[in-house]
């Protein structure tokens, strides 16, 4: 792999950019591998990096179906954050920031990890306890995350609306500056880039039909689109189609599938500089470097494999956002998309073992996987490698919604009184 | 005309020279005509000059007439806080003292720092961004990003609130129709005609769409926008038909509802303040008719981006719509027929056509003979290989295809037509995919899976006859599945000119060399070898292509470059274009300003706020208000002098010391009634119910399945078969929800009819020693003595003449009532009733002081001391659940392991070692505090105030082992030091608990 | 916004006026106090999430406030039929080109035997 650098690019620049390699191979399928990894989104390239980079297995192949980074990788809106309030969550989204703080250098391709700060505010007496229910248990945990009153929060982001009279005037806001956001695309060109320098198979528009299994009931490979390929191993990471890819194995999920509808503004100066969150107004923002404001809010209401939502959804989601900006609503929506994202019971992901023997399942960050993907495939690539998870992400199995162990994020901010 | 209108052309256009009219143009002030954009009356003053491209700062003209446009984008500044980015001049339609500026350029659009990017071009290709600026990994954030920020972006924000109106509409009508050019007003018009109920949209302010430029355009024996016109003005007076101008189909969502965004005052010099600047409707439409024309691509050549080169359709349109010349020596480079005829109308109109060079081998045909004939040299077989210029193109370099000589030739325009993109957007939003057909290169529409169908040149047409054609076909047809049958249209249209051909991809080398700039996408600075670039580096699919070259990402939305894009990339590839991908189109399809999609939503109406019927009173006391959910509570009654802390603290006192009254009217209300309703609450609840006596009221948990609690709350029975039900405040409506989920749909067989009583009482609860004595001197027809009265007891009586259904209970500790009247009499019984508790020395308390004195005895608040994964067992209310019910809601999710496990979180209370000190609520809670971080934490704290009544402190929490570690000492570490505390039984006050019955 | 008939009041409404109530024709186990671990899961936590044709509960909350089932196709998001709640899984195979349908199958009443109505 040819290192990326500022000379690798002067260099180049006088030959008309004629030197640089394809960013990964696109060979052709081999008969078997070691792991298959279903799935060519963030957390599945990730995965096979990992796989190759801190556990020595390179003959991996990734299968997509459609374009690396096409689904749920490319269609968020890049939040990176690890503020949350349980031991397991931090821990596994933690671990995901420390990763990002030096992921451009460790694969060799700016991911533009921008640590510009999380601001989550506080519009009422519930929001200020549960803020600071999670700001407490943040700090014991090692995690940054810190109270503002109004008026450090507006310090912070001059647009903020702070007046006593608004609807739901803020009261606060909890802030993670480590939290903030990533290049989505560049996430995974760059995993793939990585991966396939060591030798890890990419192979596109391979779309997987069916899970076999030999008499023992061990997984021996999938069929695809493209024909059977045999693995040892196969890892399923594949986001709103993981209840799909599981039922060809047998395997019912905890699941649910929605379309998360985002959009962007035409681009504009700089205007925002931190991420900010509101539960209670129900939305969220920040301004990529091209000078789009990004904003998303909440899930449309029934199950979906279309990728699109409907129109009532980004009007609440623009209604809270120019609540809280008042001066956004001559700003002009320029684009928006949907995305697909898996929904589990307690709002937290499974990385997990399943019942079938070398069936492995990374699935359900619903609308927050982004920000994880790098401790998720880091984390997946270990309980893959080891058939055996690794401490980070041992809570998050399958079998918590029998035993009644959750990991309830959402719960923790149940709605009082 | 006036002498600075130095291009405008008399006689030519349909402006009216007598209405002369001012605007600027970054601050220089300028004349126009009523009915210019800023784009016809910058060209009016000879300024091609508008802006500066997002990456390389190049000057950038105006490309187009229409939406499409790239470059043209100003700031538009109305006054201070109605200033709006990005605005294409070719659609900002001019008033009296327009005023707009050039946007990304420092300090001048002349003289712009920003430029010494396009001298750095080798350096900075497509995702550059991706190889450098890694090291140190520090300076990314710090260094590297906020630079790049200041450089990108166009515009600039808005930075005060935005003091227009917005509003919305719903509308509903057999046939819609998106377009009013000749396509789709033939169509609306045989839809009208045979007795449909039409609506018909139009982007531009004016209707006619192609027939603005298409001159030899005859319709029903007229000129063809002279046809367009009356045809409007006709279906504008038809009772069926709603036309709208300036109203953008922009979203097509499920089961044809169509959003149109209808512009109002943004093109009007002074408007009512209240008259909305944009109004969003909503169209659900039995069948709709996309008749969204095409729109022209540029060529893609060196140096195709100066000021002064542009589409030849809309040098067209400049100069027969707008009566301007787009130069007074243009230049043509086309690949179809359809520039010729914009040449011979320059010409015409007495503008010198320089050359028209055509890609063409031998093109032939009567443009070509007309051209010709106007003496127009016509350069077949060869094309523009460069241009020249700085802040305006200044000459075009042509050279035969086959190579050889290139022949430099002046020029002051060059038009550019590589041939015409139907507008397949609406359709591609319908969830409709596009075809690509490989003979004329273009992507039309596929089969339809709405109630939908293209006409015109969207659908591909190529002709007017063809256009009205289909047209009348889709009205009349449309109209009839309506069952509109009324009457039929004829209409005859036709025209001299065609719309077929073209080239699509880069030409004559233009991605090749080191520093060619062959434009596909202008805004974004995306040219031809960029593409070559991505499918170099591995990006096989077009959406890779896209992200990575951000080509068709701008705020045009590639509406000039996707199939330029596509045609290199495939190129590259050495793949058919279906193969690299198809396109697809979201919503919006042009960008579409926030305030219309909030529409009213916004300050008092972007939520609705909730008020009790006693709402008044605590105004009237100066109370301030908590917002929960949707309401608007009292949760304190200062007093002159007192900040929050110390009318708490003077509430709860008082309280307990001589009575209060609170308005609980917010509580949720259900009444359960039937002959098995006891059954159903059974069900429902952990707690038993069916041996509840009438008359007695019961405290009641639910869970859901899971076996968490889920609310709570008091239930009184009324009577045998009837039960008054009280929810959280919060949990109001989805309790109602649970209820009528269970009872629809599990349990139908049970009679038991819900009703949501939530609004329909009053409630007001009285605490204290004085309570009943307060209460005894109002009520009738109930003896509420104690001995008569137990504490949770129910009784129905009157209260100053009106119903009252009376809870003897207690949410305080002291003895106390809840009193339900309804709502209309709910203020005068709380006015009656304070003023007697107020003359005892009692007062009002809020939300606040209610909040302590529950905590004083320990009471939960569910939601804050319980989170959606605490059982009742957790909480300490083991005692509510039914322990010999066959089933309830969470018999069986309580059983699970880790809910049985020992050493679960449990509710207990907390005093600080330090009276003084109160904890925080959220604190988390540790064993050991000298430990590392990560630390072990065992809990939290739930609750927590300064007990005035105590004296001290006090506070609940949830414990790891809690009810195991009574008296133990546990620690809470703070920023600032380790707070102590000592584990106790989460009662404070009145542990005996006789204080209820006094 | 979809528009869907509700089956009680015999109209097409916007989505507006439903809510959607996850997975249908999972019924309440009888003996819930009894089952194990296993069927407790399957009943409350596993879902069938499928790619096609999804059966599925809404509320016409701001209606009728009836609880109704639908099928839907989940990959072009249309309504194939709405029916009340308590009748049967409906037979159904997607056409090649899938119209918008919603037919009332015309019985009325509630059901009244418990558990089948989800």
């Amino acid at each position: 792999m040819r290192k990326y650098s500022v000379f690798a690019l002067a260099r180049e620049a006088m030959r008309a950019h004629t030197g640089w390699d394809r960013q990964w191979a696109s060979p052709e399928p081999k008969a078997d591998y070691d792991v298959i990894i279903v799935g060519g989104g963030g957390h599945g390239l990730a995965t096979a990096y990992y796989l190759a980079s801190q556990h020595g297995i390179t003959n991996v192949a990734v299968l997509e179906k459609g374009w690396i980074g096409g689904g749920n990788t490319g269609r968020n809106t890049t939040i990176v954050r690890s503020n949350y309030l349980y031991d397991e969550s931090a821990g596994l989204y933690d671990h995901s920031v420390k990763l990002w703080e030096t992921l451009s250098q460790d694969i060799n391709y700016n991911v533009m990890y921008s640590p510009r700060g999380v601001m989550m505010l506080a519009h009422n007496v519930h929001d200020v306890q549960v803020a600071k229910r999670h700001i407490h248990a943040n700090r014991l945990n090692g995690v940054d995350n810190r109270w503002l009153t109004p008026e450090e929060a507006k310090d912070i982001c001059p647009p903020l609306n702070i007046s006593k009279t608004a609807r739901y005037p803020v009261m606060g806001a909890a802030f993670q500056q480590r939290g903030g956001t990533a290049r989505h695309d560049a996430v995974a060109w760059g995993y793939a880039r990585a991966a396939s320098d060591r030798g890890v198979h990419i192979i596109q528009n391979c779309a997987v039909t069916g899970v076999r299994r030999s008499g023992n009931g061990h997984v021996t490979g999938v069929e695809t689109t493209r024909g059977f390929i045999g693995a040892k191993k196969v890892g399923v990471v594949a986001a709103g189609h993981t209840s799909v890819i599981m039922e060809m194995a047998g395997v019912r999920m905890p699941l649910e599938s929605f379309p998360l509808q985002a959009l962007v503004s035409e681009p504009v100066k700089p205007c925002f500089p931190c991420v900010v969150m509101s539960n209670t107004v129900h939305a969220y923002i920040s301004q990529s470097d091209k000078g789009e404001l990004v904003i998303g809010a909440g899930t449309d209401q029934y199950t979906s494999y279309s990728q699109t939502g409907g129109l009532h959804i980004i009007n609440h989601t623009l209604d809270a956002i120019c609540e809280m900006f008042p001066m956004f609503t001559r700003m002009k929506m320029l684009r928006s998309w949907g995305g697909i994202v898996d929904v589990t019971p307690d709002r937290s992901p499974i990385l997990a073992k399943t019942p079938v023997p070398g069936l492995y399942v990374n699935c359900g960050w619903g609308t927050g996987g982004f920000k994880a993907t790098p401790g998720s495939g880091h984390v997946f690539a270990h309980t893959i490698a080891n058939d055996n998870p690794h401490p980070i992400n041992a809570g998050f199995t399958l079998e918590r919604f029998r035993s009644g162990r959750l990991i309830d994020e959402a719960a923790a901010a149940a709605v009082a009184h | 005309m006036s002498a600075a209108q130095k291009n405008r052309i008399a006689g030519k256009g349909r402006l009216n020279a007598a209405k002369p009219l001012r605007f600027s143009f970054d601050g220089k002030v300028m004349q126009g005509l009523e009915g210019d954009t800023l784009a016809s009356a910058l060209i009016a003053n000879d300024i091609h000059l508008v802006g500066r491209s997002f990456k390389y700062h190049r000057p950038r003209g105006i490309l187009a007439a229409g939406v499409e446009e790239p470059n043209a984008l100003v700031q538009v500044k109305r006054d201070g806080a109605r200033t709006e980015p990005n605005v294409r001049a070719t659609v900002a339609e001019i008033y009296d003292g327009f005023a707009a500026d050039s946007q990304n350029r420092w300090p001048s659009l002349e003289y712009d720092i920003g430029a010494v990017n396009d001298l750095a071009s080798p350096f900075i290709p497509a995702g550059f961004y991706y190889k450098t600026f890694m090291w140190p990994a520090k300076a990314w954030a710090k260094l590297y990003e906020p630079n790049i920020r200041r450089a990108a972006g166009l515009g600039k924000a808005p930075i005060e609130a935005d003091p227009d109106a917005y509003a919305n509409r719903f509308a509903h009508c057999d046939v819609l129709v998106i377009g009013a050019g000749a396509a789709g007003l033939a169509a609306a018009l045989a839809a009208a005609e045979a007795g449909a109920s039409v609506m018909i949209c139009d982007e531009q302010a004016g209707v006619g769409g192609a027939l603005k430029f298409e001159t030899s355009a005859m319709i029903d024996g007229q000129g063809g926008h002279d046809w367009a016109v009356a045809t409007a003005a006709k279906l504008a007076a038809m009772d069926n038909v709603r036309l709208l101008t300036r109203t953008t189909a922009f979203a097509y969502q499920a089961q044809n509802m169509v959003c149109l965004v209808e512009r109002i005052t943004e093109h009007l010099a002074t408007f009512n303040a209240d008259t909305p600047r944009e109004r969003v409707w909503q169209v659900r439409a039995k069948r709709v008719i996309i008749a969204a024309g095409a729109i022209e691509r540029h060529m893609v050549f060196a140096e195709n981006d100066r000021p002064g080169i542009m589409l030849a359709s809309a040098a067209r349109t400049f100069l027969n719509h707008y009566g301007v010349a787009v130069g007074r020596n243009v230049g043509v480079f086309t690949a179809n027929d359809s520039a010729y005829h914009a040449a011979i109308d320059l010409k015409k109109a007495g503008v010198n056509v320089a050359a028209i060079v055509d890609w063409r081998d031998a093109p032939a045909g009567p443009a070509i003979e007309d051209a010709r004939a106007l003496g127009i040299e016509v350069i077949p077989g060869a094309g523009v290989i460069s241009t020249g210029g700085r802040l305006r193109v200044s000459s075009m370099l042509v050279q035969a295809k086959a190579g050889g000589v290139s022949r430099l030739i002046p020029v002051d325009a060059l038009l550019m037509s590589a041939g015409w993109t139907p507008s397949v957007h609406m359709y591609s939003q319908s969830r409709g995919r596009v075809v690509w057909d490989k003979e004329t290169g273009r992507f039309l529409p596929g089969a339809y899976p709405q109630d939908a169908i293209s006409v015109g040149a969207c659908n591909g047409a190529i002709s007017l006859s063809e256009t009205i054609d289909q047209a009348l076909a889709a009205g009349e047809r449309f109209a009839n599945e309506a069952g509109r049958m009324a009457k039929r249209t004829a209409l005859k249209g036709g025209s001299a000119e065609s719309f077929e051909g073209g080239v699509s991809g880069a030409l004559l080398g233009a991605d090749q060399g080191e520093t060619v700039k062959a434009f596909v996408d202008f805004q974004n600075d995306v040219t031809a070898k960029d593409i070559k670039l991505a499918v170099r580096e591995g990006m096989q699919s077009i959406e890779h292509v896209k992200r990575f070259t951000t080509n068709g990402m701008a705020s045009d939305q590639g509406k000039t470059s996707n199939i330029h894009g596509l045609a290199i990339a495939a190129k590259a590839l050495d793949r058919e274009v279906p193969q690299v991908g198809l396109t697809t189109f979201r919503m919006p399809y042009t960008p579409v300003t926030f305030g219309a999609l909030v529409g009213h939503a916004r300050g008092k109406l972007f939520d609705p706020a909730r008020h009790t019927p006693i709402h008044a009173a605590h105004v009237a006391l100066g109370a301030d208000f908590e917002d929960v959910g949707l309401w608007k509570r009292a949760w304190y009654y200062p007093r002159a002098g007192e900040d929050m802390h110390a009318a708490v603290n003077r509430e709860v006192k008082t309280v307990r010391e001589v009575g209060g009254m609170f308005d609980a009217s917010t509580l949720g209300k259900i009444e359960v009634v039937g002959p098995d309703a006891a059954e159903f609450l059974d069900r429902m609840y952990t707690n038993p119910f069916k041996k509840l006596e009438p008359g007695r009221l019961r405290y009641g948990i639910m869970c859901r399945e899971d076996g968490f609690i889920y609310d709570d709350g008091v239930v009184a029975r009324i009577a045998e078969d009837r039960f008054h039900v009280t929810t959280t405040t919060g949990g109001a409506p989805r309790v109602m929800t649970m209820m009528e989920d269970y009872l629809q749909t599990e349990w139908p067989h049970l009679k038991v009819y819900l009703t949501s009583i939530s609004e329909q009482w009053a409630v007001i609860a009285l605490q204290g020693p004085k309570a009943r004595e307060v209460l005894a001197q109002l009520v009738e027809g109930v003896d509420i003595s104690a001995g008569a009265l137990p504490h949770m007891s129910y009784r129905e009586g009157r209260i100053l003449g009106v119903p009252m259904r009376l809870f003897k209970m207690s949410f305080t500790g002291e003895a106390g009532f809840e009193i339900n009247v309804p709502s209309d009499h709910g203020l005068a019984v709380w006015e009656a009733l304070y003023a007697r508790l107020t003359a005892l020395g009692g007062c009002a308390y809020g939300t606040e002081a209610m909040h302590v004195l529950r905590a004083e005895k320990g009471y939960i608040i569910v939601g804050q001391d319980t989170d959606g994964t605490v059982t009742p067992d957790d909480a300490g209310l083991g005692w509510a659940v039914g322990k010999k019910k066959a089933d309830f809601v969470g018999i069986r999710g309580m059983k699970r392991a880790d809910l049985m496990r020992p050493g679960r979180k449990q509710l207990v209370g907390l005093l600080t070692k330090d009276p003084k000190v109160v904890l925080e609520e959220g604190a988390q809670i540790v064993e050991t505090p000298n430990q590392p971080v990560p630390m072990t934490m065992i809990g939290h704290v739930t609750s927590s105030y300064w007990s005035e009544n105590c004296g001290r402190s006090i506070a609940m929490a949830l414990i790891a082992g809690g009810n195991d570690k009574m008296g133990k000492t546990i620690f809470v570490p703070m920023p600032d030091g380790v707070i102590e505390a000592e584990i106790v039984k989460p009662v404070f006050v009145d542990a005996e608990g006789g204080r209820v019955h006094g | 916004m979809l528009l869907i008939h509700c089956p009680y009041c015999g109209e097409e409404r916007p989505e507006v006026e439903f809510r959607q109530s996850g997975e249908a024709h999972i019924a309440r186990p009888q003996n819930m106090a009894d089952i194990t671990d296993e069927e407790f899961e399957a009943f409350f936590f596993l879902r069938d999430n499928p790619k096609g044709v999804t059966f599925e509960r809404w509320r016409h909350v701001h209606g009728c406030a009836r609880f109704f089932n639908a099928a839907r196709d989940t990959v072009t998001d249309k309504i194939l039929m709405t029916y009340k709640a308590g009748l049967p899984k409906p037979d159904i195979t997607l056409p090649e080109k899938t119209l918008a349908l919603t037919v009332d199958p015309g019985v009325s009443g509630r059901s009244l035997l418990p558990g089948d109505a989800k």
